[in-house]
Parts: structure tokens; C-alpha cells; sequence
């Protein structure tokens, strides 16, 4: 008995010293980061790892020689009116997909599917020639716009969710003289909020943390510049000054963080159902 | 109330796979109409382009070791994670949360720690008195070292495994438990068959991804650089060190979109095309994942 105890104990205490281990390396990398944004621009040359003294510098002179608010205001721009038109349009053709039978249900699901899984460069160059053709490259509207017109992975994502919601309520609906619009609004939506919050937070993140579609459509016109790209463009003026760099880096990160702090659990719930449980 | 999401399918997505066939075969620049050119586009990227197999290797690479090393590293975390019951939530934020941060900026950072003089990685290595190598500056590291960024942004793998290793029926543990069956059998008879739909599920979504590789390998490579990022005309910049970070799509970004050959960029667009379906193929096979439920 008492072997079986030691090694049980063993385990518990191995396991727990491997998880914090890796937990370690993985908050590692933010440290640094975190820490060089408070040191003097020599200092990041020397390679000290503790700032000394902590400059609150590198901050203010990262608002001032790049127009961070712009970059902050253009990516909330982007990221929150892709949302919205998101959730107009993908909200509909999600409860269609996972509620209504019809004869090319299976059909359209299969596109869904094909559309979000192939690389978006698959079909880039035509895409790419509509926008030019339409002269709005260097605006927003090549990346917003399209979320007009659903979006694949979030209609797959409140697809999975709407098909745990039982067909008894919808019925219920239905019998009380509701057409499907009815039904939709006043008995899915409702039932399906954590899944909606889901979809438009990773929606969201998506387009706020994209890099391709700005180099793509505006990396010409620095007006339309998103903090995603601002950030990528920014180092080469300052190539040397990693203090700096490493603060804008935290700057651009910490909306990401407070909105995870906030929407932890609806987060957490959406990931789960990422496609796993058909 | 299909309408909308039915036209985004046809106008961005059906109708621009069909044009893209057309324009692979033919010579077109945008300022003046299309040209065909028949197979042209396509005799010269399988025998000609100087940098399109370089491309083609690199991104193999990452598809090849990038997105096992990712799947074994967030198999073992979930695995570790599925145990605890205390503070669960505390340890699933912990190793989630770098999947959140904006690539861009984790691409930034590691470049940074990874960096040969000052970085703290070689600071540290120092302090044991080793000899830091040069990372993200050395062609043979450059691509390693973006597998150890892939590996700490795995965080979105990993809660899909979670998930599904949390829905393993406990029963079937007990009945070989009584069996008197040790921890390595209840995984390989056990735990492996039960999320083997996951497990290929995030194969294949993993292996598109990795087909179409871009954003890190694109700004490590001008971050490392030391120049601004991959601009109209910057060409050369890309994949530095040496094209060890030129993938696919980027050579194909720079054909198309920077040198605005876009009947050669449709051209390897049909190739990613191609492959990407065979491997979508492999999944809706065998999976059948997404067979029509409840509906």
C-alpha cells in the first residue's frame, strides 16, 4: 500500500512540476517583452534583462512617432464593422443550415465547408482584380465588405450551435403562428447568445489581428494602416530601438488581453465547440 | 434568408475559383485586358521560376514538421490539463492565451528575444556560458526558430483536444482499469481511437494552414532583417536569410501583387488549389465529420 502511495505522490508532484515549468516558458516571452519596453533605447543593446532604470519613455515616444491612435481607431474600424455585417448575414444562413430541411441543404453545407477551409489565396487574383476594377483599393471596403455576404467559419461556428438548441421550442414557435424570421429572432437568437458572443469575438480577433488583408488592400495608403500592419511596417524606422518596438508590441497586444480578460468564459465555450461535436 | 451568405459564396468565392482558372492561362497585368498565353504560366513554374521550388520546399518544411511538432506539443499539454481540477481555468487561460496575441506581434517579440547580440534568449544562454547561435539570422535556424513561436501559439489546438479528451467516456477507462490495463495501453486503446476524429480534424486544418503560411514567416523575415516590411519593389527582402523563410504564398503575393503578374499568381493559386483539395479529400473521406446532423 504505502509503495503505491509514494508513487502516487511522486506522480502528482512530477506532474505539477512539469506544468509549471512550461507554464513558466510560455509566460516567459511576455516578460521580456514587457520589460524591454522600459528600457532605455542603449540599454536593449547591452543585453541587460532587467530594466534599470524603468522609463515609462519608450511609450510616449511611440505615440510620438507613429500615429498609434489612427492605427488603434482604423483596426476597431475594421474588426468591428466586419462583425456587424458578419452577424447580419451569417446569423441567417447558419440557422437555415443547421434548422430548415430542403433539398440542397447538404449541398450548400458541403460549399460552407470547402469555402472555409481553402487558403483565401485560392481565389485571391480574381477577388483581388473585382476590388481594383471597383477603384477601392487603399479603403476599407475590400476587407469589410465581404462579411456582408457571410462569412464560412462563422456560419459553421453558430451552425454547431444552433443545432443544440431542441427542435420542440422551434415547433412551439412555429405552431404560435411564427414565421421563420420569427423563429430565428425571438426563439434561436435569444437561446443562442454564449454562441453569437463566440462567433463575433473570434470575428473580431480575426480581422484584428490580421496582417494579410491590410498588406493586401490599404499597405499603400497609411491613412487606412491597421495596428496589425502599423506594427509590422513600424520597426524599420527604428530598427535599433527595441525599447520602442517592444512597447508598441505591448501596446498592440493589450486590447487582445483585456477583451480575453473580460469574455473568458464565453471564449472558452466558443473554442470548445470549434467544429469538434458535429 | 440564405440570400446574403448565397451571394458572398458565388460572388467571393465560386465565381473567383472559375476565374482563376481562366487567368492562370493567361498574361495579365491589370492595366490592359487579359492575354492568353495557354500553358505558359505554368511550363514556367515547374521549369523555370528561380524561386518558386525554394518556396515550394520551405513550405513542405513547415507543413512536414510544423504541424506535427504542434499537434504532439498541444496533445501533451492537454493531456497534463485534462487532469487538473483545481484551477482548471487558470491553466487552460495560461497556455491559450499566446494563441490570442496578434501574430504580428509575436513574430515581433520573438524576433527580439531571439536576437544574436543583445536578445535575452542569448543573454541567458550566456549567463550558463554557452554560446547563443544566431536564430532567426542564420538560414538553417531561421525556420526552426519560427517552429518554436508555432509551438507557443498552439493554444487553439490544444482546447480543441481538451475538449475532446474531456469527452472520453470515463467508463471505458474503468472497465480497463479492472482489466489491469497500465496508463500506456488506455492511451493507444483508449484515449487515441475515442479523439481520433479530432485528431485528424486538426491534421487537416492544420496542413491548409500551413499550405498557405505567410504572415510570420513574412515579417521575420524583415523584422530580422532590419528593413521595413514587404513593400512594392522590396522584393529581395523576402525570405531572408538566404529564401529560407520565402514560402509559397508569399512568392506568390510578390507575383502577383507587387510585380502584378496576376495570370502567373492565378497559376500558382490552381497549384495551392490542387493540393489543398487533395488533402481536404483525405478528411471528408475519412472523418465524415461533417455528415448532416439534427437537422
Amino acid at each position: 500500500m504505502n509503495t503505491v502511495h509514494t508513487k502516487r505522490a511522486l506522480a502528482y508532484v512530477g506532474e505539477h512540476a512539469l506544468l509549471i515549468a512550461l507554464a513558466l516558458i510560455f509566460l516567459i516571452p511576455v516578460v521580456f517583452v514587457v520589460l524591454t519596453s522600459f528600457m532605455g533605447g542603449h540599454q536593449t543593446l547591452t543585453g541587460a534583462l532587467w530594466p534599470h532604470p524603468f522609463e515609462w519613455s519608450n511609450y510616449i515616444t511611440a505615440f510620438r512617432t507613429a500615429p498609434l491612435g489612427r492605427w488603434f481607431a482604423n483596426s476597431l474600424l475594421y474588426s468591428g464593422a466586419s462583425t456587424l455585417l458578419m452577424l447580419v448575414s451569417s446569423v441567417p444562413m447558419a440557422y437555415v443550415l443547421a434548422k430548415v430541411r430542403f433539398r440542397w441543404s447538404g449541398v450548400l453545407f458541403f460549399a460552407v465547408i470547402i469555402a472555409m477551409l481553402l487558403p483565401p489565396q485560392v481565389t485571391q487574383v480574381p477577388v483581388y482584380v473585382m476590388w481594383a476594377q471597383l477603384r477601392v483599393v487603399g479603403t476599407f471596403w475590400p476587407l469589410i465588405l465581404p462579411h456582408l455576404f457571410g462569412n464560412a467559419f462563422s456560419i459553421f461556428l453558430l451552425r454547431q450551435f444552433f443545432l443544440s438548441i431542441p427542435n420542440e421550442y422551434l415547433d412551439a414557435a412555429r405552431m404560435d403562428g411564427n414565421g421563420e424570421w420569427g423563429v430565428l429572432t425571438r426563439v434561436v437568437v435569444p437561446m443562442a447568445k454564449p454562441g453569437i458572443a463566440a462567433a463575433s469575438i473570434f470575428m473580431f480577433f480575426q480581422c484584428w489581428n490580421d496582417y494579410y488583408g491590410p498588406l493586401l488592400y490599404t499597405s499603400e495608403n497609411p491613412d487606412r494602416w491597421t495596428i496589425a500592419y502599423g506594427l509590422a511596417s513600424f520597426h524599420g524606422a527604428h530598427s535599433t530601438d527595441w525599447g520602442v518596438i517592444m512597447a508598441v508590441t505591448a501596446l498592440a497586444t493589450l486590447p487582445v488581453v483585456l477583451v480575453f480578460f473580460f469574455a473568458q468564459r464565453t471564449f472558452v465555450e466558443g473554442i470548445t465547440l470549434t467544429g469538434v461535436k458535429g | 434568408m440564405t440570400g446574403p451568405a448565397l451571394i458572398g459564396l458565388v460572388v467571393f468565392f465560386l465565381y473567383p475559383l472559375c476565374a482563376n482558372l481562366f487567368y492562370s492561362f493567361t498574361n495579365y497585368d491589370l492595366a490592359s485586358p487579359p492575354k492568353w498565353i495557354g500553358l505558359r504560366n505554368y511550363t514556367y513554374l515547374f521549369t523555370q521560376d528561380p524561386r518558386v521550388g525554394k518556396a515550394a520546399l520551405n513550405t513542405l518544411w513547415f507543413v512536414v514538421i510544423l504541424v506535427p511538432v504542434r499537434m504532439a506539443c498541444s496533445l501533451g499539454i492537454a493531456l497534463l490539463l485534462t487532469r487538473r481540477k483545481r484551477a482548471a481555468g487558470l491553466w487552460r487561460t495560461l497556455f491559450y492565451l499566446p494563441a490570442l496575441v496578434p501574430p504580428v506581434a509575436s513574430v515581433v517579440g520573438f524576433v527580439f528575444l531571439f536576437n544574436p547580440g543583445a536578445g535575452p534568449v542569448n543573454t541567458l544562454l550566456r549567463t550558463f556560458g554557452l554560446k547563443g547561435p544566431l536564430w532567426f539570422n542564420d538560414p538553417a535556424l531561421s525556420k526552426p526558430s519560427l517552429l518554436l513561436l508555432g509551438v507557443w501559439m498552439m493554444g487553439d489546438i490544444m482546447v480543441i483536444f481538451l475538449a475532446a479528451l474531456l469527452d472520453v467516456p470515463k467508463d471505458q477507462y474503468e472497465a480497463a482499469e479492472l482489466d489491469g490495463a497500465g496508463s500506456g495501453s488506455k492511451f493507444w486503446y483508449i484515449t487515441i481511437p475515442n479523439i481520433s476524429p479530432v485528431v485528424l480534424f486538426s491534421a487537416v486544418t492544420g496542413v491548409i494552414a500551413a499550405l498557405q503560411y505567410f504572415t510570420e514567416a513574412a515579417v521575420a523575415s524583415s523584422v530580422a532583417n532590419g528593413k521595413t516590411g514587404i513593400d512594392a519593389g522590396a522584393d529581395q527582402l523576402l525570405g531572408y536569410p538566404n529564401d529560407s523563410l520565402l514560402t509559397f504564398t508569399q512568392w506568390m503575393y510578390v507575383q502577383g501583387f507587387s510585380s502584378f503578374q496576376l495570370g502567373y499568381a492565378a497559376a500558382m493559386a490552381v497549384v495551392l488549389f490542387v493540393i489543398a483539395a487533395a488533402v481536404m479529400a483525405v478528411l471528408l473521406r475519412k472523418a465524415g465529420l461533417f455528415r448532416q446532423k439534427g437537422a
